[in-house]
């Protein structure tokens, strides 16, 4: 076993410790670290290792979370029970919007449109049913019990967020090493080549979008969870999908630690600018300051680094 | 093994192929030739599902196959290569091969494997860790070629793959692809590399303009009138032959 192969171990082992030692402020950084990395997976797998980048994926964060609620609140279901039809729904839109779109033959920009554009329509249909309590949002009654998916202490919702990332960094590792996570690549790398050697590239991209629609899906419910509190904009809203987005282009689309150093990056930015902004004065109206930076940092990495940070990684290792 | 029947297809008011017919037995290779433009590569694509055909019948193995989708056909036992080489280009030459080997295999280390084998056949077993983009226009041919027979096929279409390739290069295509032969899978192939042809195919079939003009022996073929012409324009064989 060499050094590097200890890395993860170490990284788990600091993670596990970290809310023991830290002040309250860093575990709930962190707990944000590890939400945002799972969500990233979600879109690592179809826009990463699939390579069918969409702009909307928070139709699926958003239908996790409304799912997850309106049970909850509307016919009394317990949460953790809710979980998985959540994360069934997601897959379900993610199989319509997959069969829809992929049928049609759309790809690249226009499937990301399309992607983007039922974020969209969910986003103004929340706003306007009756059922979703419209543009006022849901709000979950706090009952804090750990059978109720409510915690007092926010180290719990910390280490759930750890276990969600872990899971989601073991579904991408056995991407790459097993027959599906092959067959995702090869389509994103030509589908005409893929196609020849006996991939259905239909099939495949419907089956990668409806994983994950599932795992956006669970990570929306969490979300209403650990906040109690969601509305159509928090849900479905453009912000969410973007975000989903960049953490994976920064750390690296289509690798598995890519969408957890991309939550690093951004979270450490976002603190960061936010700190700046508390301090330096004529910084105090460029709100938020954090897309600034993100925006320059995705400049740098499609123009620099197109493989994202793990690249960096790469790079360190082969020369230790 | 393979019979096609009066197949067409054309693209808009173009007739790229025009009720063309062939068939291959067990066993054989058999080259399809003709000038640029003739359809050669739109009937490949068309038998292997790339297109769906606007008239005639496909049968592979007894089952006909017309429109059907080309991982069907691919599944089925028949593959193709492309002319303008499709590689993987971000992964390497083994993971390439794998996801050829994928479609009979479930298992990751089967799959190693056969992507081992099926580069020990076409001499690129040194090449496995090269990213597909690192590859020679040589290497770029062979891999269409070990990733086409990581599926496991019985029956290989192969398109140009000595295009671009020098004598040496050619040589050494020419000898594989004796020993895939050997090895019991059956090959149709277009070629221009005439020299290859001559040596290799059975049989030949010329298309020209989208109809098939010919169909016989590489002797035949050399001295048939009409294929001459089809190459070197109208009156050709005459002056030839005086």
């Amino acid at each position: 076993m060499t050094r590097q192969d200890l890395l993860p171990g170490l990284a788990l082992v600091a993670a596990i410790a970290l809310p023991l030692v830290a002040p309250g402020y860093l575990v709930d950084v962190g707990m944000l670290v590890f939400f945002l990395a799972f969500i990233g997976q979600s879109w690592n797998i179809s826009g990463g290792f699939a390579g069918q980048t969409s702009f909307g994926h928070a139709v699926f964060f958003g239908t996790g979370a409304y799912t997850s609620t309106i049970l909850q609140i509307t016919f009394g279901w317990n949460p953790w029970l809710a979980w998985p039809a959540a994360m069934l729904a997601g897959a379900i839109v993610g199989w319509i919007i997959a069969v829809l779109s992929f049928r049609a033959g759309l790809r690249g920009s226009y499937f990301a449109l399309i992607t983007l554009a039922f974020a969209e329509a969910f986003r103004i249909l929340a706003n306007s049913l009756p059922f979703t309590h419209g543009g006022l949002g849901m709000l979950i009654k706090a009952d804090p019990r750990p059978a109720n998916f409510q915690f007092r202490d926010p180290i719990w919702f910390y280490y759930l967020a750890l276990g969600l990332c872990i899971v989601s960094l073991l579904i991408a590792w056995q991407l790459t090493r097993g027959r599906f996570g092959a067959r995702l690549v090869a389509v994103r790398e030509n589908e005409d080549a893929a196609r020849a050697l006996g991939i259905d590239v239909f099939a495949e991209k419907v089956k990668a979008l409806s994983l994950s629609g599932a795992i956006a899906a669970a990570g929306g419910t969490f979300y209403a969870q650990k906040y109690l509190y969601i509305d159509p904009n928090i849900a479905f809203g453009v912000d969410k999908s973007i975000e989903m987005l960049l953490v994976t282009m920064v750390g690296g689309a289509g690798t598995i630690f890519g969408p957890l150093l991309g939550a690093f990056a951004l979270t450490g930015i976002n603190e960061a600018t936010r700190a700046l902004a508390s301090v330096v004065p004529a910084l105090k109206n460029v709100q938020p300051l954090s897309l600034i930076v993100y925006g320059v940092m995705l400049i740098l990495i499609v123009g620099r680094l197109p493989d994202g940070l793990t690249v960096l990684f790469r790079r360190i290792r082969r020369h230790a | 093994m393979l019979e096609a029947s009066g197949v067409s297809k054309s693209f808009g008011g173009l007739k790229a192929v025009d009720s063309a017919s062939l068939d291959v037995q067990a066993g054989e290779i058999v080259a399809l030739i003709g000038p640029n433009g003739a359809g050669k590569t739109t009937l490949f694509a068309t038998l292997a599902g790339f297109h769906r055909p606007d008239a005639g019948r496909i049968v592979f193995d007894g089952r006909e196959i017309t429109g059907e989708p080309p991982h069907r056909i691919c599944a089925a036992g028949m593959v193709r290569t492309f002319q303008i080489t499709q590689p993987f280009a971000k992964i390497s030459v083994r993971e390439n091969l794998m996801v050829g080997a994928y479609l009979r295999v479930d298992s990751r280390s089967e799959a190693r494997r056969r992507a081992e084998a099926a580069a020990t056949q076409v001499g690129m077993a040194g090449q496995l860790d090269r990213l597909g983009a690192a590859l020679t226009v040589a290497g770029r041919k062979r891999l269409e070629l070990a990733r086409a027979l990581a599926t496991g096929p019985r029956l290989l279409l192969l398109d140009e793959v000595m295009a671009g390739l020098n004598p040496t290069e050619i040589a050494e295509i020419v000898e594989i692809i004796r020993a895939i032969r050997a090895s019991g899978i059956t090959i149709l192939l277009i070629e221009h590399v005439m020299q290859a042809v001559t040596s290799l195919a059975d049989r030949v079939y010329v298309l020209n303009q989208g109809r098939m003009i010919a169909e016989g022996t590489p002797a035949e073929i050399a001295g048939n009138s009409d294929v001459v012409e089809a190459y070197l324009g109208h009156g050709a064989a005459k002056v030839l032959r005086a």
